[in-house]
């Protein structure tokens, strides 16, 4: 059997190796785990990530979870190109600082942005306060102009002159708030040339399909109590 | 020019930045960023990093933050030995992966503990709930359970048998707790058996010096905050509660 990517495209990790896998070339089966269906919390999901969280990789015996390792897995495995995550000393650990920095803060700020803006009132039909909603995007604020003043500043992507992992972990991260509504590039045109830039190096077509169902995401039918009820603590885990 | 580190061994990335280059005799300017004194908010500071975090690097010219691109460079440019970094396809993805997986698993729980168990009495005179200790000290002992049963299982180190920087960050991040008198390594032997593993390849005497700032925590005049680091705090409080 080859590489099976285990993903489901509603989740900002997902999209971004979906993309990379698919931009490169990468042969893959694709394994969908329906998270609002509760897939990652079955058994046979369990035995390929015990950790129960989508991205996860299986290739052969080799299993494998957490994007940012997903992501270099495939880089170093496949040989793509240098731009991808440079070999130069420097400009690689630009990519790591950013791939290690957004874990806390802009991914943090994204996945919160979704779920108390649409996940919560949408699909799981529990309302949010107007304050905790208030409070989740000013942060998503901070952090996005944080992206744009210290990341990418005035180069054509986050690490350089050309794309790199940053640049789609990045894109696939801004995605949620906007799959829920929130107008993240409106007045940063610096982020908005930037996002231009990323649709077009990615390819339009394979950007609209990674994300055709986040933007999809206030339009989720409400789930039904059980499946609620078996969702709950792990969402509530997950948005700390 | 010499690499200039800018660190207070406070923060368990600090430490991690600082053995690793003690550790390989990397030549190196301590540039020590007094986080209780609110250095780290100083313009000096805030002109190497404006996030205000802890570490940074700088080489020459080049400034960079994050403690694991950080470690990551080191091993690079000063050629550590590669059972560090390992080179080889599977070995390193599980590097990697720990290291992924450590920010929101390890050091937010980590810290919590610190801050409900130490910091905020110290600083605001008032006790926290044992309710929030309670669920900050069970989401603790949750890492460590998949710690032990996903990364390290029965393994010498989480790659296998020699040290990695995984388990360096790992190690760093658990002692972090005993600052409020917290030992995780009672959870289990083979956490405590791990501890020692990983503090002999490091070398003790380097471990305990790296930690011995953490470890006077509780001992330290808090009502010699600096004032800006106090108010921060407060809004911090106010803002979570």
């Amino acid at each position: 059997m080859g590489l099976e990517l285990y993903l489901d495209l509603l989740s900002q990790p997902c999209r971004a190796i979906y993309i990379f896998a698919k931009k490169n070339g990468i042969p893959f089966e694709l394994r969908t785990v329906d998270l609002i269906k509760g897939q990652h919390l079955s058994d046979a999901f369990s035995q390929v990530n015990p950790l129960k969280k989508v991205p996860a990789l299986k290739d052969g015996d080799f299993t494998l979870s957490e994007s940012v390792a997903i992501l270099l897995y495939l880089t170093h495995k496949y040989k793509v190109p240098d731009h991808w995550y440079p070999q130069d000393l420097q400009a690689r650990a630009r990519v790591d600082e950013y791939l290690a920095w957004q874990h806390t803060t802009l991914r943090r700020s994204c996945l919160r942005a979704l779920w108390h803006k649409v996940m919560f009132p949408v699909f799981l039909g529990e309302p949010v306060s107007p304050q905790t909603l208030a409070a989740t995007l000013a942060e998503l604020d901070v952090n996005v102009q944080l992206l744009e003043d210290k990341f990418l500043q005035n180069k054509a992507f986050l690490a350089g002159p050309h794309i790199s992992l940053a640049d789609l972990v990045a894109i696939t991260e801004l995605m949620h708030p906007v799959g829920a509504g929130c107008q993240v590039f409106k007045g940063r045109p610096k982020l908005a040339a930037w996002r231009n830039r990323m649709e077009a190096a990615v390819g339009e077509d394979l950007f609209q399909e990674a994300h055709e169902i986040i933007l999809k995401a206030k339009d989720f039918p409400p789930a039904d109590p059980t499946t609620k009820q078996k969702l709950m603590p792990r969402v509530l885990a997950m948005i700390q | 020019m010499a690499l200039e580190l800018y660190m207070d061994l406070l923060s368990a990335p600090c430490r991690a930045v600082y053995i690793f280059s003690k550790k390989h005799d990397i030549s190196f300017n301590f540039q020590f960023v007094d986080l209780l004194k609110g250095h780290h908010h100083s313009k000096e500071y805030i002109d190497i990093n404006p996030l205000r975090k802890l570490p940074s690097l700088k080489d020459g010219k080049f400034v960079l933050t994050e403690s694991v691109s950080i470690l990551s460079y080191l091993c690079r440019k000063y050629s550590a030995p590669l059972h560090w970094y390992p080179p080889d396809l599977h070995t390193r993805a599980r590097v990697e992966e720990f290291m992924a997986w450590q920010h929101t698993a390890f050091q937010l729980p980590m810290k919590r503990i610190v801050w409900l168990k130490l910091m905020i009495p110290k600083i605001t005179g008032e006790e926290v709930s044992a309710e929030k200790i309670d669920h900050a000290v069970a989401e603790v002992k949750n890492s460590l359970k998949l710690f032990e049963e996903y990364f390290l299982q029965d393994k010498m180190f989480i790659t296998g048998d020699q040290i990695s920087l995984a388990d360096l960050v790992a190690v760093v991040e658990i002692m972090q707790p005993m600052a409020a008198n917290y030992n995780a390594f009672l959870n289990s032997s083979k956490l405590a058996e791990w501890r020692k593993r990983v503090e002999l390849s490091i070398g003790s005497g380097l471990f305990m010096e790296a930690h011995s700032r953490l470890m006077q925590l509780a001992d330290w005049d808090f009502s010699t905050l600096d004032p800006v680091v106090k108010e921060n705090i407060s809004e911090l409080l106010k803002k979570s509660k």
